[in-house]
């Protein structure tokens, strides 16, 4: 009987350990879960689920098509990707692609998908001043 | 074939765009240019080139070289190359007769050859030349094994040694790639003029002279027939796009 208690005691106490362990770590999920920007306008060019899936499609033929073909037009550009998703926040700044708040950094750090458009594309709308003064690139 | 409908074509727009015109005084109209739509691709219908009068071209004036370096963003951005590795898309040369001692001054830019050797040598296509006659670098596909730079008789490519920041929109650059004048292509999809040519002409020197040689009325045809114009290394064979008068 007491062999039978001490057992259940022990069962009871790791139970609760591993619900104490579980609860840690769906807090620690939460902190860990990406923090997406908001864009500037309202709708994105395609539905989020679908950009969520394909942008890299749509800017890789896009760039096809703009660089060798010359066919400019401003649907799936990167540079207008940027205008919306890069625009400058309350304070008229904008983030650098080596910070995490900017909009592509936010996923892709936390997708650990190493992108390197910004080694030669601009990260920000041209007239768009940066937030911090610390240089850029990666 | 394709050559007589597309003569027939332009033709035909000619034709609908003197319909369109203005007229503002007798025997003076305006027209309004139309630039070919942003869905639309480049075609072989044009073929873009410059002109060059070397005799206007004054030793010691770079306002071309300027205007290219602030339109696209090289020069003051790479900052720990030497300067035999810093980009340079055009630059001023100064011929010297050494016997009369006469003395010339021109631009030396991407020529755009129509048979470009720097797209011959390039062993993943990135090296291209466009259907409207504009020789560009695919950075996307650009390994920078910079065979281009040497097949180039001109000397006009570059090849960036270090991490950039702070591109232009419109002119995107960086570490390993090489590049080279782009004939400010961003500009001309949007009938606009390149950067070098607009500033010389702004600056009332007019010794650039920018358009399309496949039009026999475009300003830069029309002198080309009357004035004739030199391609450098003509022996090459590689016809030109830019041409120069007064060499």
């Amino acid at each position: 009987m007491v062999y039978l208690q001490r057992h259940i005691r022990k069962l009871v106490t790791l139970v609760g350990l591993g619900i104490l362990l579980s609860l840690s770590l769906t807090s620690q999920a939460a902190d860990l879960k990406p923090v997406i920007p908001t864009a500037k306008g309202g709708q994105c060019v395609e539905k989020t689920d679908v950009m969520r899936k394909n942008h890299m499609e749509f800017i890789l033929h896009q760039r096809n098509d703009t660089l060798r073909r010359g066919i400019r037009t401003s649907k799936h550009s990167l540079k207008e990707c940027i205008e919306c998703h890069n625009a400058p926040a309350n304070d008229g700044k904008v983030a650098r692609i080596s910070e995490k708040d900017h909009f592509c950094s936010s996923c892709h750090t936390f997708a650990a998908v190493k992108i390197d458009c910004f080694e030669c594309h601009a990260d920000k709308p041209e007239a768009a001043q940066y937030r911090t003064s610390a240089k850029g690139g990666h | 074939m394709k050559q007589d409908t597309d003569m027939n074509r332009r033709r035909f727009l000619g034709q609908a765009a003197a319909a369109a015109g203005l007229a503002v005084a007798p025997g003076v109209m305006l027209y309004e240019v139309q630039a070919r739509p942003a869905g639309e691709a480049a075609t072989s219908k044009q073929r873009w080139g410059m002109l060059i009068d070397t005799t206007k071209c004054e030793v010691g004036c770079n306002d071309c070289v300027t205007a290219c370096k602030t339109e696209n963003g090289w020069g003051a951005s790479e900052t720990k190359s030497s300067t035999e590795q810093q980009a340079q898309w055009i630059r001023k040369v100064k011929l010297t007769d050494k016997q009369t001692g006469h003395v010339q001054s021109l631009p030396l830019m991407c020529q755009h050859c129509e048979t470009p050797p720097c797209v011959d040598v390039c062993p993943t296509g990135a090296s291209m030349k466009r259907a409207d006659g504009i020789v560009l670098v695919d950075k996307h596909i650009c390994i920078g094994c910079r065979y281009c730079m040497m097949a180039c008789p001109y000397k006009a490519r570059s090849f960036i040694h270090e991490s950039l920041s702070g591109q232009k929109a419109h002119a995107p650059r960086g570490l390993g790639t090489v590049e080279s004048c782009t004939l400010c292509v961003h500009r001309v999809d949007k009938d606009g003029t390149p950067a070098c040519v607009e500033s010389c002409n702004a600056k009332g020197h007019k010794a650039m002279y920018f358009g399309d040689l496949n039009d026999p009325n475009s300003e830069i045809s029309k002198r080309l027939k009357e004035f004739g114009g030199q391609q450098i290394r003509a022996d090459l064979g590689l016809n030109t796009g830019v041409r120069y008068q007064g060499l």
